[in-house]
């Protein structure tokens, strides 16, 4: 039997989002942690780290990205640039 | 049929496109199984790398040499998990992977069915081993494989230590006593040819070039990847005073590249096929440690449900 996959997050550094680094195998999340700091971290890449059983996340299927990417696309008016106003206008 | 060669199309004009392809994104079965293979390879290469090297740790000359080469050993360990994390993302387990390098189905890069005799070798693997593997995984940064990509960008960056820390070693023999030097040539002569070795056949004899360049699995063939090798190292073999033990070696003005004499790819094959040096060590050597290993997971495990389980029973207490 395998240990579990985990997905590794790091934060770089305060004031920075956790952001995916990959993944690793651990019995539990203890030892996902401690495996993240060896794997992840060994030249001070991070402050702090989350990790989290791969089962866990749900993903959205590459197949449904037309119907759940594609309606932004043509909503320009939810851009500022989309607003004509007069270039003299300042702070606007 | 013609849905499947619609589908081939397209995943095509992606990556003509220079679109990354990720791995919940449909694919062509040849592109899993080619990837599965190359990644897992790489990968078996990280791991099987660090028993060479692994084997001068004790013995290394002085503390500085000792903690570079364990933090370099460490490095390795990482890399191939890595790229185990990215193989798996296709659908094999670490398990299979494990099992197909042990039972001789995956291969791994031949470099390291050859000994280190000397602590030279040390600073020649570094060189010209870390070197070559190098030039390879800049290329593949751009792979389209969005997982394998972004391994090589990690690998990337942690791997120009590796070679720095070789050539120190080696300029340190080099201007040391003659002996000393000695074994710094001898350390060059024997990991060189196997060093040009390392970027696989000649492309005329390596049928899946065409298609991994397709793919832009590989953006380079392994010919043009040895050339671009050599025409970097020779100056750098030049300043420690080093030759490269090939009679054929020479500077082709009208080239602007490095002409060097015929690689004995009988040897190649021979140590492909397992009978190199150490090959039967080396998977002995991984054995072992997936045997001795073995209770340790299993016990790590019954830990971890234990635990689990405690807490189910608080929380209902609760």
């Amino acid at each position: 039997m395998e240990y579990p996959i985990f997905e590794v997050f790091i934060r770089s550094k305060n004031g920075l989002e956790h952001r995916h680094v990959g993944s690793l195998h651990a019995a539990d999340e203890e030892m996902a942690l401690e495996n993240a700091r060896d794997v992840y971290t060994r030249r001070q890449e991070g402050v702090s780290i989350w990790v989290v059983e791969s089962k866990h996340i749900t993903a959205s299927n590459p197949e449904n990205a037309g119907e759940l990417f594609e309606p932004a696309k043509d909503k320009v008016y939810r851009h500022p640039t989309f607003y004509e106003l007069p270039i003299e206008l300042k702070h606007i | 049929m013609s849905k499947e060669i619609n589908l081939e199309e397209k995943f095509q004009a992606r990556i003509d496109a220079g679109e990354r392809i990720e791995p919940k994104d449909w694919m062509p079965a040849k592109y899993r199984k080619t990837h599965i293979r190359q990644i897992s390879q790489h990968a078996h290469s990280e791991i099987v790398g660090m028993l060479p090297e692994g084997n001068w740790i004790t013995r290394a000359p002085t503390l500085r040499r000792k903690v570079g080469l364990l933090a370099k050993v460490q490095d390795e360990a990482g890399h191939g998990l890595y790229l185990y994390s990215a193989a798996e993302t296709l659908g094999i387990s670490r398990d299979e992977m494990e099992i197909q390098l042990i039972t001789g189905k995956a291969k791994y890069s031949s470099i390291f069915n050859y000994p280190t005799l000397s602590w030279a070798d040390i600073g020649a693997i570094g060189w010209l081993v870390d070197g070559a593997a190098i030039i390879n995984q800049v290329m593949l940064t751009r792979t389209s494989f969005g997982p394998y990509a972004r391994a090589m960008v990690r690998i990337c960056k942690e791997e120009s230590f590796h070679q720095r820390q070789g050539y120190e070693i080696m300029l340190g023999l080099a201007q040391g006593t003659p002996e000393q030097k000695a074994m710094a040539q001898d350390a060059l002569n024997r990991f060189w040819w196997p060093s040009l070795m390392m970027f696989g056949p000649k492309d005329e004899d390596s049928p899946n070039t065409e298609q991994s360049v397709k793919w832009k699995i590989k953006r380079k063939t392994n010919d043009e990847l040895r050339q671009q090798f050599i025409d970097i190292t020779i100056p750098q073999a030049e300043y420690l005073g080093l030759t490269v033990p090939d009679p054929e070696l020479k500077w082709n003005e009208e080239r602007g590249h490095y002409d060097f004499g015929e690689i004995d790819w009988d040897e190649f094959w021979q140590v492909v096929k397992g009978n190199g040096p150490c090959n039967k060590e080396r998977i002995a050597a991984r054995t072992k440690a997936r045997e001795d290993g073995a209770w340790v997971r299993a016990a790590a495990l019954a830990h971890a449900e234990k635990k689990e389980a405690r807490k189910v029973e608080k929380k209902t207490a609760v």
